[in-house]
């Protein structure tokens, strides 16, 4: 499908006009800057009714099908009305492990009764979807989750317990890897992979203060929950794959994404922005080389990831490893995120020790909240250290 | 402040047929034995590979159609480095590619467009830019009489050995002038070649007192000094396009080596404290290559606009890192092979020490680049 310059530029035009008339006003309640923040009933009711008014106007799912209440045009479409989400700073589209990977997931390998029950529902917000794969002791270790699941009759019964799951108060569908066989060779071959309903007895889902003092995630537990056998996505044992094939979307490395913000884009720009009227040694801080050099270092890296991100679509320029960029990127985005917000709060002088809350916090502590939630990203969808075993895998062939 | 004002990054068709002829030439003509075997020799190249890449036309590419070569400007030069870079291939091409640009940049009149001719049919030449050891001191001291007599000493003059073309930067009546020396005027014992910590590469002190010129040698016109400081940036440009390519050999020396070493009954690349730092090594090269070809995309043979000293700048910043961090950890992760000189890893690790000062270090540019963003 090849698009006129002239048609995209005029999609561009209307979504812009249509996001200045519709962005919602300031709420007067902190709004979350990712998916992983939606930790009050406010924010969640206020941030579903924006997503269904963006799909209602046509622009989330855009490239998904039509029938399943997608747009059914050029992916190009989707990536316009995000870049003026972005440009134009509007809310985020919170519900992410559906638009995300969930959905993707079910439109790319499911069953077309699948498709039909749950791709729309993401869309419109009106279903709201958890991820339930890590346990309290297997974290990094998925492979190895315990949760069981046996059939009996025309159900599975659940037992165990998921934990950091976001959302998980809050969705009503689960998207949950647990394990039908105990005694197979391999510990990966055991496991299933369930779009597990929420509302059924036996699942209690206990919110878990996070680093910041906000709510976000829970722990949730699974006594003698039964759920329909239905609810199993292809057949028993291939959970593994399953998830893994789930992991490719949540890192960015698998295309299928609905649309919308997942989080609030802060750049160095933003940063320095701010700098201007900060003081060091009574002078202005951008007179600092030290300080200066820090900035420098921190745009390159912002700048490389860019540039990365067009560089993996060259094939020449990727040959060497040609996996490279797409796997290494949650890898350098998340660590580069982290370590600028936190430069971003070492720069403050006395006023990097405030708290949110504090009247004379820089931007309301913005950046002080921003550095603990980065961490959020270097840790949930496998930690760092777990991407840097990945990649020397996967990449350059190292051994496990 | 204004950092993100171009980000294109794309790939021409000759580009692309550059990038890929060239590492086919390079992996042929430059194996690691052949690289050894030029460490301890006068020239530090050989003559046939060097009359072959003439041939081939690689020091017409970056000169305009106007004056008889490619036309495809710096951004065909920087695949093609690169991958000289990757194969450890030590020949003048870059000091007289850059030789060329300045004396096109600058002038081309027509003393110049002799000499640019003779460059094309395979004759190096050089540009003697430094007077101290200090990149970022660019005052020039040394003079030209009102008789056309010079006066004074250059160093760290590249490729002298080979170049039968000098063009020095000189004072005359206080203004900035080039003078166009030739070979034949330089006597023997003027020539003070340095040991260099890379063996593929070549230089010396020059000095040029008493030498006397004609008029027609001197280009003195209102585009010398930003030429020159073009030329400067482009410098740094092609450097790190091979510290790129060296980065990449390398990494597969490393690689390689983590996955045939055993100890303790494993594969030494299954330890975290080797295997992680070499993804760090992949992820640093990856910025290299995305820096060298962003600039390789928007450098053209216009004066240099800001965009293209950002993206210079931050090529070469960046590729110094990654291939001083490469190399040193290249060493390390060899044990006590690593510290043989029969070990690939010295061959680098002298690459990284040289390269990293060429042009300007790592701090010098990115100091230039802070000048740039916070208006200094
Ligand atoms: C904000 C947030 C939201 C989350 N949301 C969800 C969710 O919705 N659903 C869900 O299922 N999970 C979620 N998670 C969980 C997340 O996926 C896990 O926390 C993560 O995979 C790490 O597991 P763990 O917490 O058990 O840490 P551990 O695996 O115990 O890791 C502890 C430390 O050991 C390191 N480590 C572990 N193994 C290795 C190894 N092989 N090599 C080197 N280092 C290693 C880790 O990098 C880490 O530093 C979320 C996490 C966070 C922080």
């Amino acid at each position: 499908m090849t698009n006129s310059k002239k048609e995209l530029e005029e999609f561009r035009t209307e979504v812009s006009a249509w996001l200045g008339d519709n962005k919602p006003k300031e709420p007067g309640f902190l709004l979350p800057q990712s998916f992983m923040e939606v930790g009050t009933d406010q924010q969640l009711d206020f941030l579903r009714e924006w997503q269904y008014k963006i799909w209602s106007a046509g622009y989330l799912g855009l490239a998904w099908p039509k029938e399943y209440g997608g747009g059914g045009v050029d992916p190009v479409f989707q990536t316009i009305a995000d870049k003026e989400m972005r440009r134009l700073g509007v809310p985020i589209c919170f519900n992410i492990i559906g638009l995300g990977w969930a959905g993707p997931l079910i439109k790319d390998i499911g069953t077309e009764a699948e498709k039909k029950k749950y791709l729309k529902g993401i869309l419109t917000a009106e279903d709201i979807w958890c991820q339930g794969f890590s346990e309290p002791d297997y974290g990094s270790d998925l492979g190895n989750v315990q949760m069981r699941a046996v059939r009996d009759g025309d159900e599975y019964v659940i037992n165990g317990t998921k934990i950091w799951t976001t959302m998980g108060n809050y969705a009503k569908y689960m998207i949950l890897l647990a394990r039908t066989n105990k005694t197979t060779e391999r510990k990966y071959d055991g496991l299933s992979f369930f779009l597990a309903p929420m509302n059924v007895s036996g699942i209690e889902a206990k919110p878990i203060r996070k680093i910041t003092g906000e709510y976000g995630f829970t722990e949730t537990f699974f006594t003698d929950a039964r759920i329909p056998a239905d609810s199993i996505m292809g057949q028993e044992g291939q959970g593994w794959k399953i998830a893994m094939q789930t992991l490719q979307y949540e890192r960015g490395a698998e295309a299928g994404h609905a649309g919308g913000l997942a989080f609030v884009r802060v750049q160095m720009d933003d940063l320095i922005g701010q700098l201007k009227s900060a003081y060091r040694n009574g002078k202005p801080l951008l007179d600092d080389p030290i300080v200066c050099d820090q900035l420098v270092s921190l745009i390159m890296e912002e700048k490389a990831i860019s540039l990365g991100d067009k560089r993996t679509h060259i094939g020449p320029l990727t040959s060497d490893y040609p996996l490279s960029l797409p796997l290494s990127h949650k890898l350098r985005y998340t660590e580069y995120a982290r370590r600028m917000r936190k430069l971003a709060v070492n720069l403050q002088g006395a006023a990097g020790a405030l708290d949110v809350g504090d009247d004379s916090a820089l931007e309301g502590g913005f950046w002080q909240k921003a550095y603990f939630q980065s961490f959020s990203a270097t840790i949930g969808g496998g930690t760092s250290q777990v991407q840097a075993n990945i990649v020397a895998e996967h990449v350059l062939g190292l051994p496990k | 402040m204004n950092k993100t004002s171009s980000n294109s990054l794309s790939l021409t068709e000759e580009q692309a047929m550059l990038l890929e002829a060239s590492r086919e030439f390079c992996r042929k003509k430059s194996t690691i034995e052949d690289v050894r075997r030029q460490l301890d020799t006068v020239l530090g190249y050989d003559l046939n590979v060097w009359n072959e890449m003439v041939d081939l036309g690689w020091l017409s590419i970056a000169i305009p159609e106007h004056l008889s070569g490619s036309g495809l400007g710096v951004n065909g030069l920087v695949p093609l480095i690169e991958n000289m870079g990757r194969a450890m291939l030590g020949t003048p091409l870059v000091s007289t590619v850059l030789a060329a640009q300045l004396l096109i940049r600058a002038d081309a009149g027509e003393y110049s467009e002799r000499l640019l001719q003779k460059i094309v049919e395979g004759t190096p030449a050089t540009i003697a830019f430094l007077e101290n050891s200090d990149w970022g001191d660019t005052k020039i001291r040394c003079e030209i009489g009102s008789d056309l007599t010079i006066q004074g000493t250059k160093d760290f003059v590249d490729d002298t050995m080979a170049a039968q073309i000098f063009i020095l930067p000189l004072i005359k009546n206080g203004e900035l002038v080039l003078a166009l020396v030739e070979r034949q005027q330089l006597s023997d014992n003027a020539i003070f070649p340095h040991v260099l910590i890379d063996q593929t590469k070549r230089s010396a002190r020059i000095d040029f007192s008493g030498i006397k010129i004609e008029s027609s040698q001197i280009i003195e016109n209102g585009r010398v000094e930003k030429s020159l400081s073009d030329v400067r940036i482009i410098g740094a440009l092609l450097v790190a396009a091979e510290q790129a390519g060296s980065s990449a050999a390398c990494l597969d020396l490393v690689v390689d080596y983590l996955n045939t070493r055993k100890q303790f009954g494993n594969l030494i690349g299954s330890y975290q404290a080797l295997k992680h730092p070499t993804v760090d090594m992949l992820t640093m090269l990856d910025a290299s290559r995305s820096f060298i070809y962003h600039a390789a995309t928007i450098i053209s043979d216009a004066p240099i606009q800001k965009d293209v000293r950002v993206a210079c700048h931050m090529a070469k910043a960046q590729s110094t890192n990654t291939l001083t961090f490469t190399a040193d950890r290249a060493v390390q992760f060899h044990g006590g092979m690593g510290f043989t000189y029969a070990c690939d890893a010295q061959l680098y690790i002298r690459r990284a020490q040289w390269s990293q000062q060429q042009y300007g270090d790592a701090e010098y540019h990115r100091s230039a680049l802070a000048g740039i963003f916070f208006d200094k």
